[in-house]
């Protein structure tokens, strides 16, 4: 199974590194959100210091709903994904594998993006790191959420804002922690509880979410 | 000798059977509704007294609450009919969850409108970004989710089973989207803005609410049963009691 | 009794917009959830009459 795993890794990073583009793209449209803010809001510094951490969570939002697109969609279009329901594995195996893939090209570059864009937002060091950790912490939960969300709308006509409309209601919660432990290590109150709430939910989307998602790949390759 | 076969309710987990009976209990929920909602509505402003800090604007959560509280419960309903479609393979029950999802999306509408008609009075702005009505507007969505997804798909046995995982997922979620939306609030606002406590609530205030509670269920069953009736017979056309049902030529 | 006279129920101790503007959205609502379904079996009514209709011409010219 670990073997599959990783074969599937392996396939999915592959073929990611050959369309760089599509990588490439994730991260400069969340860059560009970031900087529109500012440029909507005003640069005035304490403003900026109070948005930044909603401000960069939302974009990290829209840009791993954006990147959905390519989770299941190519491989559905190319047989790839006939091949694998057939295949003797654990669909929740393979599942596990394109999400992992999906994470490590859509979500830790934004991991590592975001110090910098919060310096532009004058954040403090240590507001910062926290920011990252509730990144590094939060995107999985958003990939895992969402490749549920791009498994049910396989296929189907406008399926783009659809998964959006599907899926964005769902990311509510971490939203609200990731964003909440960047702004209670700003205000002084310490983002433990917060960070700990994301690994929680982390754990029960790594158990819930693979299983849901190869069940609406079977619904949608009925 | 043989044995007269035993009555089972599982008769009725077929559209052609089930039709009849949806029809004849329509009227009766019907009934209990407007009963129930005059009752709720006698009590909400003839008996119930005046609140000392609100005036008379606090008489809105007779309907804002009840109708959040329908909002919820549908939704459950729904993922419950859903489920059983999804690992029973019922075709009836998808049916019904399809019909459940528009009620309840209205009663969602009802409570964030009423919502944001009392906060004005109370507290001063047209959206208060309380625990109750942010949750509401995320359950909004959800059931917008839902319909769009049915809507979205074809092929009607795969829009029952999507809509079923989506709407067991969202099941799943509501508590935790709940939790951390009371979180969020408490947080950033304090305990001052609060929808949940109507100042003192004074027994007749809460039996106002149960009643129109009941009243509004019953007419959450009533509308259900009318538009399952639609849907089933829209989705089984090429059925022959159908025909027989639309008086078709023969 | 809580009101004294038509007036003040109407005026509904100075809420009557927000108390109205309530009630009356919802009874808008409900009933217009109502008219909808009510139009909508009378739709798909006519349009299955019409389909059989349609669908005993075809099995008459196929036949």
């Amino acid at each position: 199974m670990i073997r599959a795993l990783g074969w599937v890794l392996r396939r999915d990073l592959l073929l990611a590194f050959r369309r760089r583009g599509d990588v490439v793209n994730a991260l400069v449209f969340f860059v560009i959100v970031v900087s529109l803010f500012p440029l909507g809001v005003g640069p005035e510094a304490s403003q900026l210091r109070n948005m930044a951490p909603g401000v960069l969570w939302v974009a990290a939002l829209l840009a791993c709903m954006l990147s959905l697109a390519r989770l299941f969609a190519p491989d559905h279009q190319d047989g790839t994904l006939e091949q694998m329901l057939l295949a003797g594995e654990p669909l929740v195996v393979l599942v596990m594998g394109k999400v992992l893939s999906h994470w490590l090209v859509s979500g830790l570059p934004l991991v590592l993006m975001a110090p910098l864009l919060g310096l532009q937002f004058d954040l403090p060091v240590d507001a910062l790191a926290v920011l990252c950790v509730s990144l590094l912490i939060g995107t999985p939960v958003l990939s895992l959420i969402g490749a549920v969300g791009a498994a049910l709308t396989l296929g189907v006509r406008g399926s783009g804002v659809l998964v959006a409309l599907l899926v964005l209601p769902l990311f509510v919660p971490v939203l609200i922690f990731g964003a909440g432990s960047v702004g209670a290590t700003a205000s002084g109150t310490g983002a433990e509880a917060h960070l700990l709430l994301l690994g929680g939910f982390l754990a029960l989307s790594l158990v819930l979410a693979p299983w849901a998602s190869a069940a609406a790949l079977r619904i949608a390759m009925e | 000798m043989s044995k007269s076969p035993r009555f089972s309710w599982f008769v009725f987990s077929s559209p052609q059977t089930f039709y009849p009976l949806a029809g004849t209990l329509q009227p009766w929920f019907a009934g209990l509704a407007c009963v129930l909602c005059a009752a709720g509505l006698y009590i909400s402003f003839l008996v119930a007294p005046t609140d000392a800090q609100q005036g008379e604007s606090y008489r809105i959560i007779f309907i804002h609450v009840p109708a959040a509280w329908m909002s919820m419960f549908l939704y459950l309903v729904m993922g419950f009919w859903s489920g059983v479609g999804l690992v029973l393979n019922t075709r009836l029950s998808s049916m019904v969850a399809t019909a459940l999802a528009p009620t309840g999306a209205l009663f969602t509408f009802i409570a964030l409108w009423t919502g944001a008609l009392w906060g004005k009075p109370t507290w001063g702005t047209w959206w208060v970004w309380d625990a109750r009505l942010t949750s509401e507007l995320i359950l909004l969505f959800l059931y917008i989710g839902f319909m769009a997804l049915q809507a979205a798909i074809d092929d009607q046995r795969r829009a029952d089973k999507a809509g079923a995982v989506l709407a067991l997922v969202g099941v799943v979620n509501i508590p935790i989207i709940y939790f951390s939306v009371q979180w969020w609030s408490t947080l950033h606002q304090g305990a001052s803005v609060s929808m949940k406590s109507a100042p003192s609530m004074a027994a007749t205030m809460l039996l106002g609410m149960l009643i129109m509670a009941l009243g509004f269920w019953m007419y959450s069953i009533a509308a259900v049963l009318a538009r399952v009736r639609c849907v089933i017979l829209e989705r089984e056309r090429h059925t022959e009691w159908v025909m027989a049902e639309v008086g078709g030529p023969a | 009794m809580n009101w004294h006279s038509w007036s003040e129920f109407l005026a509904m101790g100075g809420y009557a917009l927000y108390v109205w503007g309530s009630y009356a959205v919802t009874l808008i609502v409900l009933i217009g959830e109502i008219v909808a379904l009510i139009m909508r079996r009378r739709g798909v009514i006519e349009r299955l009459v019409k389909f059989y209709a349609a669908r005993r011409r075809n099995h008459e010219t196929e036949a």
